[in-house]
């Protein structure tokens, strides 16, 4: 307390007159490292959620861009939207994708990360080639998909009906019985390398001489990872699951190549409904009041993910 | 399988039939970018027999250069906004970076919880209030508005990667440049900047793909076929031409081709940054 009271009287009366100008100056130096990010921030993240905010509670159309303002018109936008026989059935879309793919994901990129663990020649190289689902742009891949599955020359249909797994091609993309399916899959072949490269690193945190002693005392391979592994990858686990969970809430390229939210709204999610409501029907308003309870189902999940990664650095530094 | 094995020639065997097993996984799971590639050098009509051809016996070009056709001008409009952003992203985020791992502010915690949590927002949302703000600033159909509004992905990404990085930089360095009269911002460039390089090409990569993939503010914020990048490019291609699949799948080989590229010049980079962004404190 002494200290801190003391300091800048000392400082003051031992500092000549002529360094004042000197400090100031340093200070306006440090300033232009942080202030034109933190200006960038405030236009390009602030300026959005505010107006998003403010938009939902206006009668947005395409004739306020000429008249330059937009009539308030209370909650009528979410009234609207939560009104809309759409909404129960876009929300539970939504968190269908979001769980079916999270599941997918995982336990495919665990199995991956744990086989390559093991040293076997070119495991290094093949590892990397896995990651290019993940590096291709969303809507390649969501293209590619489309070709796989198209109902009468996909590949797909073709593959399942010479195994006789299926006897007439299946409609994909265009039935409402198997659109979700659909994009489920594909979303999960892209999320893929993003759960197998962070749960591999978790892997290569934990440190071998375990698993030698859990071989001395007769453990076989499934035991090691039930009381080894498994215990010990859980913060990992816990940090892939919510990052997946955040990106995966948002998703829009895929399904709008794949579907375009269709067909008769079976694959419709929150993000790709707002789409809709903005640029297709013209609707800002109530495409920001989507947007908005997408931030706080997003917001929800990011406080989770926060106090996951906080607690998974408590526990490493214990 | 994972049992230890004796120390005689077993191991080398069973390391090489790990292999064959890991090849076959691979194969199977990037089976999708072969079809791609076959589709992309088969004659249209090869891709509409059934069964389908495995592989391309009567190989042609005609999809690439109908893709160059149509997606060329995409190509370059894409590769220009997303060195742009990778120019916009490193301009803002390693200052920011610096600032953040040497300054002692007031704020840096509260920046860092931002910068995390700005990740986080949903692209819809600040589609929808760009658009708003853009038509105001006549900043649509602009491929400096594009610049702006795809680096908001790579810029608290770079940051908070960088950040990381440039706490590692052993502060005596600092000082002795600070005692041989250095000021802030020439130690920051002369010192600095050269001895992250690694997090530097790091950040830029990434600032490269998130803006190359971006589709979201493309299609929202351009509408005008002349500032179109290569992801709208192709979706308005698939809309029109629904069955000219050779076409459309040279399309999409050419738009992977930078992420190939970097794939096998940068793999080290891509490991780091999968995981350094976000996920790091």
């Amino acid at each position: 307390m002494t200290t801190l009271l003391d300091r800048p009287a000392t400082a003051a009366a031992s500092r000549p007159p002529a360094q004042r100008p000197a400090a100031r100056r340093a200070r306006l130096v440090r300033l232009s490292f942080w202030v034109p990010a933190v200006l960038y921030l405030a236009v390009f993240f602030g300026y959005p959620i505010a107006a998003n905010v403010v938009m939902s509670f206006q009668d947005y159309t395409v004739t306020s861009f000429y008249r330059g303002g937009a009539p308030f018109n209370g909650v009528a936008n979410y009234a609207h939207v939560l009104g809309d026989d759409l909404f129960s059935g876009t929300l539970w879309n939504t968190v269908v994708f979001t769980v079916a793919s999270l599941v997918f994901q995982f336990a495919i990129g665990l199995g991956l990360a744990v086989f390559f663990r093991r040293h076997f020649p070119l495991s290094g190289v093949l590892r990397a080639l896995l990651l290019l689902p993940w590096l291709l742009p969303l809507l390649v891949s969501g293209t590619v998909f489309r070709w796989l599955l198209d109902q009468d020359y996909g590949v797909v249909n073709q593959v399942l009906m010479n195994l006789h797994l299926i006897s007439d091609p299946v409609p994909w993309l265009v039935s409402p019985d198997y659109a979700m399916t659909a994009v489920v899959l594909a979303n999960v072949w892209i999320g893929i390398p993003f759960n197998m490269v962070i749960l591999y690193g978790g892997l290569q945190s934990i440190p071998p001489q375990l698993y030698e002693a859990a071989s001395l005392d007769g453990a076989g391979a499934w035991h090691k990872f039930r009381h080894v592994t498994w215990p010990l990858l859980r913060p990992t686990t816990s940090v892939v699951l919510m990052l997946g969970l955040i990106y995966t809430i948002k998703a829009f390229d895929v399904v709008m190549v794949l579907t375009q939210g269709g067909p008769a709204g079976a694959t419709q999610l929150l993000s790709t409904w707002s789409y809709q409501l903005s640029f297709t029907e013209l609707h800002f308003g109530q495409g920001a009041a989507v947007g908005n309870v997408l931030i706080v189902i997003a917001t929800l999940c990011a406080l989770v993910y926060l106090r996951a990664v906080r607690a998974e650095q408590s526990e490493n530094e214990r | 399988m994972s049992a230890p094995a004796p120390s005689s020639g077993a191991p080398a065997v069973r390391r090489w039939a790990t292999t064959v097993l890991a090849l076959v996984i691979v194969a199977v799971f990037l089976f999708p970018l072969y079809w791609m590639l076959n589709a992309s050098v088969q004659p249209a009509q090869a891709l509409l027999s059934i069964p389908p051809k495995w592989i391309p016996t009567d190989p042609t070009l005609d999809g690439y250069r109908a893709a160059f056709d149509t997606q060329g001008r995409h190509l370059l409009i894409s590769l220009f906004v997303a060195c742009g952003v990778v120019v916009l992203t490193l301009l803002l985020a390693t200052p920011l970076a610096w600032a953040l791992a040497r300054f002692r502010l007031r704020y840096a915690a509260t920046l860092m919880f931002v910068l995390l949590i700005v990740q986080m927002l949903p692209g819809i949302v600040k589609a929808n209030s760009l658009f708003t703000l853009y038509s105001h600033l006549g900043l649509l159909n602009n491929t400096i508005g594009l610049m702006f509004a795809q680096s908001t992905l790579a810029v608290p990404f770079a940051a908070v990667l960088l950040r990381s990085q440039l706490c590692d930089i052993p502060p005596e360095i600092i000082e002795a440049a600070a005692l041989d009269g250095a000021g802030t911002w020439r130690t920051f460039l002369r010192i600095v900047v050269p001895l992250s390089r690694n997090g530097l090409i790091t950040a830029g990569l990434f600032a490269f793909l998130f803006s190359w993939a971006d589709f979201l503010f493309a299609i929202s914020l351009t509408s005008r076929d002349a500032v179109t990048p290569v992801t709208v490019g192709i979706y308005r291609f698939i809309g029109a031409n629904a069955t000219d699949w050779n076409a459309l799948m040279a399309s999409a080989v050419l738009a992977s081709v930078p992420a190939a590229i970097l794939l096998i010049v940068a793999q080290r980079y891509i490991a780091v940054g999968i995981t350094g962004g976000s996920v790091k404190d």
